[in-house]
């Protein structure tokens, strides 16, 4: 329930306030929402499984997080900055999809 | 996708062990924990707010970057007229502009030959008015009263006789006169505008110095009304005196200059 909620009034909010992104965040908000999102959906999956751990979820979201952004970082200073955000959106799509998965068959036995 | 699919895919996912590894015998406890803890809870909360936001956020922005890259043909067409009508209206807005600014740098000019103008007459006004220290050739005239007779009118008198000869400015013992200059007190204790002489009488007069000289000496003037009380006239003319005395500049209480239109 809480997750929910948090997700509804974050979203508000942002729509609310609309700030502006600072510059140098504009590469890594992008990956670390992507991030964030793997994290939320796996999350959601272990719960589903009945193996949430709240501990965990929170170590996992920030460790996500930030490693997804230090790769950005790392790709920017090597001059493959986009190659490297893109492997990463694409890892974590197909973990998303992963935990979709196994989200569906939970809710849907099939 | 199939991948995905099959039940017993090996989760990549951290997400998956988002909760404890498969198979922790503790799995069933932690799961019972879930909920208990207000800390957790509140840690959840405050990320899932922010991730939230940041989504939000993140999609306005691409929204606002990304509607170009994801525009028809026809729409891009469309504002690149656009565009380009909004470039011209701003070329010759540019271009008047600039006839403007010309316009005012010609007016400028003409301008700054006005100020130059009205400040050769303030000029000249101060130095009439004594509010400005003035130079030039002219004659110092001393008078001497050992008899304490010269009295206010011959003051007077001689301020009026060397301005009728010509005189521009003058001082007396220190003190400028000016076109409201008052002389005031008894022979021997006199005053200018509330400021006392001492006798000797000592006048820096700026002006044509012979012409001044001359009017002094007239038969019935000044040099000849001083003696007849007992004082004497020492007239001495230079081709270089300072008058450095300043009066203050009255500021009229009533009247306000007329804008003129």
């Amino acid at each position: 329930m809480i997750p929910i909620l948090g997700l509804a009034a974050g979203v508000l909010l942002g729509l609310l306030f609309d700030p502006t992104v600072p510059l140098w965040l504009q590469p890594y908000l992008p990956i670390a929402v992507v991030a964030a999102l793997d994290a939320v959906f796996g999350g959601f999956r272990a719960r589903l499984d009945g193996i949430f751990d709240a501990k965990v979820f929170v170590i996992s979201f920030v460790s996500n997080v930030v490693v997804a952004a230090l790769i950005v970082f790392l790709g920017d200073q090597l001059g493959v900055g986009a190659q490297l955000s893109t492997a990463v959106v694409v890892v974590l799509g197909i973990r998303i999809f992963g935990n979709a998965a196994a989200i569906r068959r939970h809710v849907f036995r099939a | 996708m199939t991948d995905a699919e099959r039940p017993d895919a090996p989760a990549p996912a951290d997400g998956a062990d988002a909760g404890a590894p498969p198979g922790d015998p503790t799995a069933t406890a932690t799961a019972r924990r879930r909920g208990r803890d207000p800390l957790a809870a509140a840690l959840i909360g405050v990320l899932t707010l922010l991730l939230g936001f940041a989504l939000a956020v993140q999609v306005r922005n691409a929204d606002e970057a990304q509607m170009l890259a994801g525009a028809r043909e026809e729409d891009l067409v469309r504002i690149l007229d656009e565009l380009d009508g909004r470039e011209d209206r701003l070329r010759s807005q540019l271009a008047d502009q600039r006839a403007a600014l010309r316009e005012l740098t010609g007016s400028d000019s003409r301008t700054a030959t006005a100020l130059q103008e009205a400040r050769r007459r303030a000029e000249a006004l101060g130095t009439l008015n004594g509010t400005l220290p003035a130079q030039g050739p002219g004659l110092t005239l001393t008078v001497r009263d050992p008899s304490d007779e010269v009295g206010v009118s011959d003051i007077i008198d001689i301020v009026q006789e060397l301005r009728g000869a010509g005189a521009e400015t003058m001082q007396v013992d220190g003190v400028r006169i000016g076109l409201s200059s008052a002389v005031t007190g008894q022979p021997g204790r006199l005053r200018v505008d509330g400021t006392p002489l001492r006798a000797p009488y000592e006048f820096v007069v700026l002006g044509e110095p012979q012409n001044m000289e001359t009017a002094m000496f007239i038969p019935g003037g000044i040099v000849q009304s001083i003696e007849r009380v007992g004082g004497t006239v020492e007239i001495a003319q230079s081709p270089a005196l300072v008058v450095d005395a300043l009066r203050p500049l009255d500021r009229p209480q009533y009247a306000a200059p007329d804008t003129g239109d």
